[in-house]
């Protein structure tokens, strides 16, 4: 009876281990991603339902952003390089707030850059708009010498397979904690 | 004359003991989590003109400490709390595992910014006094 009660505590503490915690901040409960319908790099229309039952890591940013979005692509292509096979059940997606600038062909262009595989969106500006609102997503468009530049949120969800909104990993994190988010959610 | 030396060497025991103490007591070992909490009527009052903050413009924590920033909106509406949108019922709960100072987006506030200050765990003797005394400031 001992040894039963003792391979049970055993067998918690590496399903505890192996769930392990989420290094992004999580959401309780967890909401449906808002969906959308957007001009996708690929092609073709993009939206979150055809990505089901993979792990999607959505983001917000523009092409000709010099700061934070060439540092998170560059982070989001080193953690798919380190998930390995595992990578199959990632989808990175990109959803510019400058659609007068990121056209599909532009955008696809300069996520190649950092992974071929990442998918972006563009539309409209009322469309892009009303993503940025579903998802809480600011963008403030400033005049910056001959041009403009967007200050934006850097931050980035995590969807699990079933589209729902699970965690949201703040800006600097690194190419490991998204390893060990994106591994939480592909075990489930 | 010799009243006033025994004040000094009285003086200079008790600080030395308050120090000691301070240094040497264990640092809080219950919750990590520091919650903030939107609470039921929050729109219905901004609604009706009232300014209310419900996070302070600048948060501390401390890693290892209370390095775990739980944010929960109890309101009926979806708020921008802090760095997301949050749904009526929903929690955010974000950890830190590393001291920096960050700086988040929020609607929250008229400076639309938010920071997140974040300690390094205090390990030495002479950092847990350094803490204590910031901790207590901040309080103040």
């Amino acid at each position: 009876m001992r040894i039963r009660h003792l391979w049970l505590l055993l067998a918690c503490l590496i399903a505890t281990t192996a769930t392990g915690a989420f290094k992004s901040g999580v959401f309780d409960p967890p909401r449906q991603a808002p969906e959308f319908s957007l001009q996708g790099t690929d092609g073709q229309t993009l939206n979150l339902n055809k990505y089901r039952g993979k792990v999607v890591v959505l983001a917000f940013g523009y092409s000709s952003c010099t700061a934070v979005c060439p540092v998170t692509l560059h982070t989001f292509a080193l953690a798919v390089r380190k998930l390995g096979p595992a990578a199959s059940g990632v989808q990175v997606v990109y959803v510019t707030v400058d659609p007068e600038r990121d056209t599909p062909a532009r955008l696809k262009q300069f996520l190649a850059n950092f992974d071929p595989t990442f998918i972006g969106g563009t539309g409209t500006e009322q469309q892009l708009g009303q993503v940025r609102k579903d998802y809480g997503v600011s963008a403030k468009k400033l005049p910056y010498e001959n041009t403009y530049v967007y200050d934006h949120s850097s931050f980035t969800y995590l969807l699990d397979r079933t589209g729902r909104i699970r965690a949201l990993m703040p800006y600097g994190h690194s190419a490991d904690d998204f390893v060990n988010d994106l591994n939480i959610l592909l075990r489930e | 004359m010799r009243a006033r030396k025994w004040v000094l060497v009285v003086s200079a025991a008790v600080m030395i003991a308050v120090l000691g103490t301070v240094a040497l007591l264990p640092l809080p070992s219950g919750s990590r989590e520091r919650v903030f909490e939107i609470p039921p009527g929050t729109w219905a009052r901004r609604m009706a003109g009232e300014k209310i903050e419900t996070l302070p413009d600048h948060i501390y924590l401390t890693v290892g400490v209370r390095d775990i920033l739980v944010l929960k909106n109890q309101d009926v509406v979806p708020q921008t709390f802090g760095p997301t949108l949050m749904m009526p019922g929903q929690s955010f709960t974000l950890p830190f595992e590393r001291a920096a100072e960050y700086q988040f987006a929020c609607t929250a506030h008229a400076s639309g910014q938010m920071t997140i200050v974040v300690d390094p765990y205090p390990a030495t003797p002479w950092a847990r006094v350094s803490w204590r005394a910031r901790e207590l400031l901040r309080r103040l």
